[in-house]
């Protein structure tokens, strides 16, 4: 009997086809945004949507056509860091529109998308749902990167939850890796924890852009910045205290856009 | 996903979909050579993985809407969330919609409902059908795959 491959008649449904329209849909709907930027750390809490949301604000605020696509799904909090109104997202027949934040800084998230307080649940059968769920939230990304007409950016910042998942997710969707801004507490916990996630975003092929040490002065301690930096050669691009002043976010803003445009794929 | 004609040795061609509406999908396949029709059934954990994957067995016939996926999937969305411009819906065809189909769209959470009046205008515009009616409604629903549309 014949096998998968020496069947060679195109199948109708072309679910490989689709896919790649998919990926293409993707390449196309950001070829006019200068440098994608993946925000992580593998640590919970350590800042990342805050330096997210306030490095955005900054480049904007420098003349930088800026945006955020927060792709925390779970726990999406760029919208009230922007302090985005709640009205209704347009849609058009091949795009949505972004809506924009403090400082004229473009935004999606799934928070503009549910109920107040509803966590992020999808229809479906209950038993068995980590089979699809995670294909459901990839989806949910691609279609944030290929869906979104953003016009044309300087920097689109994303802003990822704790972990690795969404980041291997995004290498996928976007098919060449994004660049990478880590953001770490001083804690000897904390350089641990995002050591891992540099790691992988080495072995993926993503360049780093530094490091941002979020939450010194105060009571934590460690070097955690400075150890991370020198293990990777990659710089320090910003150490924020608590409550820092505007023009904090300056400097490493302009660090950022300093960072090479990203080579999008040949389409 | 492929199936083939063990007697003929010969590749079999994706015939039509079906939704029966409890979750399962039933695609028809059929061959080519001596004409035999097999079904492929699959559980509503199967027929969500595809789904989850925002592509559809049998192909597209329609184009995919912006975040179609999340608007038909996501379940604790809001009802004001989208702004679908009624001014773009169906916009350059002469489609109309019956009272009863009109009806049943209302029962669509607000979610998804401006996406899928374009889903289905779009449809009727592509084969010529002046008037949507639930009838319409039903078998663009299996033919595009609209699981829960
Ligand atoms: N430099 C800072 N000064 C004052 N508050 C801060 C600072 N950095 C972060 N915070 C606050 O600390 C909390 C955690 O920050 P944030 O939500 O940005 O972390 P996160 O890394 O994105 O978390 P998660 O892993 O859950 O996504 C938030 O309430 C945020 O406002
Ligand atoms: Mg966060
Ligand atoms: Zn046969």
């Amino acid at each position: 009997m014949r096998t998968y491959h020496d069947l060679t008649d195109p199948d109708r449904s072309g679910l490989a086809q689709q896919i790649g329209a998919q990926r293409q849909r993707v390449a196309e709907r950001l070829a006019g945004v200068g440098r994608i930027v993946a925000v992580m750390s593998g640590k919970g809490g350590v800042g990342k949507s805050y330096v997210t949301a306030h490095l955005a604000r900054a480049l904007a605020r420098a003349g930088k056509p800026t945006g955020v696509l927060d792709a925390d799904l779970n726990g999406p909090t760029i919208p009230r860091l922007l302090e985005v109104s709640r009205a209704p997202l347009t849609a058009h027949s091949a795009h949505v529109e972004p809506m924009v934040g403090l400082d004229g800084v473009r935004c999606i998230s799934m928070a503009l998308l549910l109920e107040d307080g509803a966590p992020l649940a999808f229809r479906g059968p209950s038993a068995e749902s980590f089979v699809w769920r995670g294909a459901m939230e990839a989806t949910a990304l691609r279609e944030f990167l290929g869906d979104v007409e953003w016009g044309t950016l300087d920097t689109l910042l994303l802003d990822l939850p704790p972990g690795m998942q969404r980041y291997v997710e995004l290498c996928d969707i976007l098919g060449t890796p994004p660049a990478v801004l880590t953001v770490t507490i001083p804690t000897p916990e904390s350089r641990d924890a995002v050591r891992r996630a540099m790691r992988a975003a080495v072995d993926r092929g993503s360049a780093l852009l530094g490091v941002v040490e979020n939450m010194v002065g105060g009571e934590l301690r460690g070097s955690a910045a400075d150890e991370l930096a020198s293990e990777f050669g990659t710089p320090v691009i910003g150490r924020v205290p608590f409550h820092p002043s505007a023009n904090a976010w300056d400097q490493i803003a302009d660090q950022v856009s300093r960072a090479p445009r990203t080579a999008h794929r040949a389409s | 996903m492929k199936f083939l004609c063990v007697d003929c040795d010969s590749q079999m061609s994706f015939a039509e979909r079906q939704l029966p509406g409890d979750g399962t999908l039933a695609a028809t396949f059929k061959c080519p050579k001596c004409g035999r029709v097999v079904a492929m059934l699959t559980n509503p954990m199967e027929t969500q993985l595809v789904s989850s994957l925002g592509v559809e067995i049998g192909g597209r016939t329609v184009p995919e809407q912006p975040l179609q996926t999340i608007r038909s999937a996501v379940a604790t969305g809001r009802e004001d969330a989208f702004d679908d411009g009624s001014r773009e819906q169906g916009a350059g065809s002469r489609t109309s919609w019956s009272a009863d189909a009109l009806q049943r769209l209302d029962r669509v959470p607000n979610f998804v409902r401006g996406m899928v009046k374009r889903i289905y205008a779009d449809y009727a515009k592509e084969r010529g059908i002046a008037e949507i009616t639930p009838a319409v409604m039903d078998t663009a629903r299996s033919e595009l795959g609209l699981e829960g549309m």
